[in-house]
Formats: structure tokens, sequence, C-alpha cells
């Protein structure tokens, strides 16, 4: 049991212990740390040559290209490799933010309650009667040509007081503003789930005795929200964090696969089997092209579930058993 | 019941209206207007079709003007597909749609929660592992990898099932399971929850004691109080799935509703996506108090109120 004069946590206790006896929650987490590693260390460390463009497409599996060329000759491992980069970063940048917006809308319409929080909840609920995949679409549609105007701004400005090094990043950065764009859009859509669930925490927790004894000792509502509720909440946090992740991986690959998101010459999950899908056809399958992608695809997907499933049955107090 | 009916009409007038104002400003302060894409008109020209479309002036006129037009049950024209109807556009579409989405909701339901019955009652033991980890699996695979894996195996390899084409039941089981895939899996996981919770009850216990089965009971007694959670689940998911799946009309090459959202956002078809964007939201909405509606037939505990 907790120490008396430490806020009571809501989790139970055993939360990391019941995580620790999961062993397909612990298998995943230990995939996923393995593959975080190997998509950052060995795109470094492949040959140069590898990585550019050559006359060699479509080359099957083979001890030169060990998951095969692309239509344009570029090793598939490479690409896999830096496409995995792609798909984890936005998935994980997207969830943070959603996860920024969502405790934050949360824990304030659960902590305000009365017509507030009424009023909060109703515009989640419209919100969620958009069609998700839609409304990203149409955020980046109509957020990107903005962006790309802002940075070109900034650019000359740059330009005009010669801050070359300023200029050319902003250069390089408007080749990015629909990844960018992206992962702002993806967080923007996700966070309703995270807004209802520590909503539905902070309801629970504001009732209990350590929140009266701090509003009797004359602690604000900020204060209070920050040290005493953010606290009992991280665990329930991160589980939803968890389970935002494939989501948003999914979302991302969604749009890559309409040919709406990451575009050569970068590469996500979801753009390498669009590419896939393109060339395949039965007389000469391309197989390598669809089964790698989605292979580790699948399996990194399946890990994150895993693992959040896990993560909630240790922590979150109104699911299951 | 009136008065409930009542109010949930008046609130689901304003959650439609709210979503239709979203939607039609995002999309009208996105830059590049619907008759940019192509040779760029003169001027003139231009202007004279921005007027006939009443897409001049402030955002704030266009969107009074579309309102008005709504008011009066007018979706307006397609800005792309000239002379054509928005609504002609849909009812020619969202007949497909319906027919995909309505087979996979089928199947999804009926499977899910056959198989998430299946797990609680076999709680821990191989069937109930095979099946939630088969659930997990399948919510871990998107619909564009299931989909041509499906045809490799069903059509290509088996030969049960034709490769493509559309019209016949046979042409949409497997765009209709490549749909429903990830959905069996939420409803499965969500019955097996619910029912584990309701077989610990007390009157499943006098159900027990009275000399049924442990099939006659689940199955006379407590399958009726579980699914009621898996039922809120399912009016948002009909609307979902009726409305057209972009991903699985692409991967199986289906002219439906799905292909009308990705389009019509590329083409800036304000009106056409307005309208598609309406029919998701009456969709919902309708299913939504069609579920409410289920409820009270089958709990009788439950009086309506909003």
């Amino acid at each position: 049991m907790p120490d008396a004069a430490t806020p009571a946590r809501i989790a139970r206790p055993d939360g990391w212990q019941i995580l620790k006896r999961n062993r397909a929650a612990l298998i995943a987490l230990g995939f996923l740390a393995a593959l975080s590693l190997i998509a950052i260390v060995v795109p470094m460390l492949l040959p140069a040559a590898l990585k550019l463009t050559s006359d060699a497409s479509f080359v099957p599996p083979s001890s030169g290209h060990l998951l095969g060329t692309d239509v344009n000759g570029q090793d598939m491992l490479y690409r896999l490799l830096s496409g995995a980069r792609v798909s984890l970063g936005v998935g994980l940048v997207g969830a943070l933010i959603s996860l920024v917006i969502g405790t934050l809308y949360g824990m304030i319409s659960g902590y305000a309650g009365g017509r507030v929080d009424a009023l909060m909840m109703r515009t989640v609920e419209v919100l969620q009667s958009v069609p998700r995949i839609l409304f990203i679409m149409i955020l980046i549609a109509a957020l990107d040509d903005y962006l790309v105007d802002w940075l070109d701004g900034w650019r000359l400005t740059a330009q005009e007081r010669n801050w070359t090094r300023f200029a050319e990043a902003m250069n390089d950065l408007k080749a990015y503003s629909k990844v960018l764009v992206m992962i702002v859009s993806l967080g923007l859509v996700e966070w309703l789930t995270m807004a209802r669930i520590v909503r539905g925490q902070v309801l629970v927790l504001r009732e209990m005795t350590f929140v009266t004894a701090s509003q009797a000792m004359g602690q604000g509502s900020w204060g209070i929200l920050r040290r005493h509720l953010l606290p009992n909440l991280s665990t329930i946090i991160l589980t939803y964090l968890t389970l935002t992740i494939p989501a948003v991986i999914l979302d991302e690959s969604f749009l890559s696969f309409l040919g709406l998101g990451i575009e050569d010459p970068a590469s996500s999950w979801g753009s390498l089997l669009k590419d896939g899908a393109q060339v395949i056809n039965p007389l000469e399958s391309k197989w390598w092209l669809l089964v790698f992608p989605a292979l580790l695809m699948s399996a990194s997907l399946l890990a994150l579930n895993f693992l959040g499933d896990g993560l909630r049955d240790a922590f979150d107090p109104t699911s299951g058993e | 019941m009136l008065s409930f009916l009542l109010r949930r009409a008046i609130s689901s007038v304003i959650v439609i209206f709210c979503v239709i104002s979203i939607t039609f400003v995002l999309a009208r302060i996105t830059k590049g207007g619907p008759f940019d894409k192509e040779k760029e008109p003169p001027p003139h020209i231009k202007e004279a079709l921005l007027t006939r479309y009443k897409l001049n002036g402030s955002v704030w006129d266009q969107y009074t003007a579309y309102v008005g037009s709504l008011l009066r049950f007018d979706l307006g024209l397609s800005t792309r597909y000239r002379d054509w109807r928005v609504s002609e556009l849909l009812r020619q579409k969202m007949p497909n749609s319906f027919a995909l989405g309505g087979l996979a909701f089928v199947i999804a339901s009926c499977a899910g929660v056959f198989l998430g019955s299946l797990a609680a009652m076999r709680k821990d033991t191989w069937i109930d592992r095979t099946a939630m980890f088969g659930a997990l699996l399948s919510i871990s695979i998107p619909s564009f990898v299931s989909g041509p894996f499906l045809i490799a195996i069903f059509a290509l390899w088996l030969g049960w099932l034709p490769v493509g084409g559309w019209g016949t039941l046979s042409q949409m089981i497997l765009p209709a399971l490549c749909l429903a895939a990830p959905y069996i899996a939420y409803v499965a996981r969500l019955m097996r929850n619910s029912l584990l919770d309701v077989m610990k009850s007390d009157f499943l216990r006098t159900a027990r004691a009275k000399g049924l089965t442990e099939t006659q009971a689940v199955a006379r007694h407590a399958v009726k109080v579980a699914i009621l959670p898996v039922i809120t689940f399912l009016g948002p998911l009909a609307a979902h799935l009726l409305t057209g799946s972009m991903i699985v009309e692409s991967v199986f090459n289906i002219s439906g509703a799905g292909m009308i959202f990705v389009n019509s956002i590329q083409n800036r078809d304000v009106f056409l996506l307005g309208g598609a964007v309406i029919v998701y939201c009456v969709l919902l909405v309708l299913f939504n108090l069609f579920v409410d509606v289920i409820y009270t037939l089958l709990d009788k505990r439950i009086r309506l109120y909003a």
C-alpha cells in the first residue's frame, strides 16, 4: 500500500507486476525496442551504393540485396528500414500531440464539471461524428499550402538579412511540409478517445479526499491538476498513448496508400505497400515488394497492440476483470 | 418516448449542422478552388463559373448560400462533374457502398458475437487464446494488406471466388470480408469481455442452479444482457461501413461512395464533399437513435431520457 501521506494511487498498486507477468507484452516491448534500434542504426551502416537508385530494378532477394530491389533499383532493406523510421516516428509524434491535447482537454473538462464539462463533451461527440480519415485529408489539404507559404516567407526574410543557414533550413523544411502537416493533423484528430478516458478518471479522482484536502489548504485548480491529478493519470495516459500509436501509424499508412501522405523519395510502410500493390500481377509476382513491408508493419502494429493491451490490463481500473 | 425522440431529433440536427459547417469552411479556406486544377480558365469565365455555383464573395456569403440551399433540400451541383447534381451522383454510387457495407456489417456482427461468446465460454483454453490472438492480428493488419492476400489465397490459389468484378454475391464476398475483418475482432473482444462480466452475475448462478447446462444458461439468459454494449458499438459501425471504405474500394476497384470522399477533396468539389458528409452524418445519427430504441426493447429497466 502507498504511504498515507502521499496522494492515494487509484491504479492497482501491483500494476507493474501484472505487466511483468504478461509474457506477450514483454516480448512485444522487446521487439519494438529492437526494431527502433535497428531502424535508427542499420541505415547508417549500409553501404552508400545501396541507397541510390540503380539499373538493377526488381532483383529478387539475393545475397547482394537481402530483400530485393524495387522499380528504381533501390535496395528494399534500406527502404524498409527508413520507412520504419518514418512510420514509427509519425506514429510517436502524432500520438504525443494527441496525448497533450487529449489530456489537457479531458482534465479541464472533468475538473471543471457542470456546464463546461457538458459543453466540452458535446463538442467531442460532434467531432466523433466526423469521418476521421476524411477530416485528416481535409486538414492536410487546407493546411499544407499555408505552411509552405509561411516557410517561404521566412526563407525570403532570412535571405534579405543574409541568414544563409536559416534560409537553407527553411528550404529543406519545405520538402517535409506535407509530412509535418500530416503529423499535426493526425494528432489533431486522434485525441478524442484520450480526452474521454482522462475525463472519466478525473471525475473519479476529484472526489477523493486528497483533492478535497488540497482545496481546503488553498491550492489553486492548476496546482491540483498538475501536482495531484496528473501523477495519478500517468499510467492510464501511457496506456492509451501505446494504443494511439498503432492507430496513427495505420492512418498514416492509409493516407500514403491512397497517395495523399508520404511521397518519394521518402518512404513509409504505407507508401512501400502502395508501390508494391501497383506492380503486382498474377503472371510475374514481385512478392518481395509486398510481403516484407506487410510483415514488418503487421508485426509492429501487433506488438504495439499487445503492449497496449497488457498495459491496459495492468493499469486501467475500468477495463476487464 | 415521443419527447425523447423529439429532443434527439433536435440535437441531431445541431450535430449535423456543426459537422457541415466545419467541413464547408475548411474546404473553402483551402487554397486552390474547384476550377483551378484544369487549364486555368480566363478570368471572366472563372468569375462566371464561381457566380453560377455561388462560390464567389466572402466565405461567409458562400456558407449562408449553401446552408440556404440545404434548407430547401438541395445538395447543389458538382463542380467537377459538370451538369451532375450531387444527389444524382450520390444515388449512383451509394448502392454499391450500401451493398458492400451491409454485407460486411452482417459478417462483422454475426462472426464477432459468435467468436466472442465462444471465447468467453471457453475462457483460458486454447480456443479463447486463438480467438483473441486472431482478433489482435486482424486489428493489426490494414485492409490494403489483407485485401491482396485474400485475393491471392481464395481467388488465385484456391480458386473458390472470382478475382475481381462487381455485381454478384460471390464477387462481393472477398471485399466484404476484407472490410469486415478488423470489426469482427472489435466486436468479438467487446462481446467476450461483456459476457465474462455477465457470467459472474447472480441471475446466471440461479440459472445454473436450476439445472441448466452452461451453454443453455449463457444462450438463454446471459447473451441477451451481454450484447448491449456490443449494440452500442454496432450503431456507429453500421454508419461507418455503409458509407463506403476508400481503401477497400480502391483495392478491389469498386466504384462506391468511399471514392467520392477522396476524389471530391482532391478536386475541391465542395458540394459533392458536403453531400457525402451529410449522408454519413445522417446515417450515423439515425443508427445511434436506432440503438437507443433497441436498448429499451432489450432491457426493460432503461427509460429513455435525453
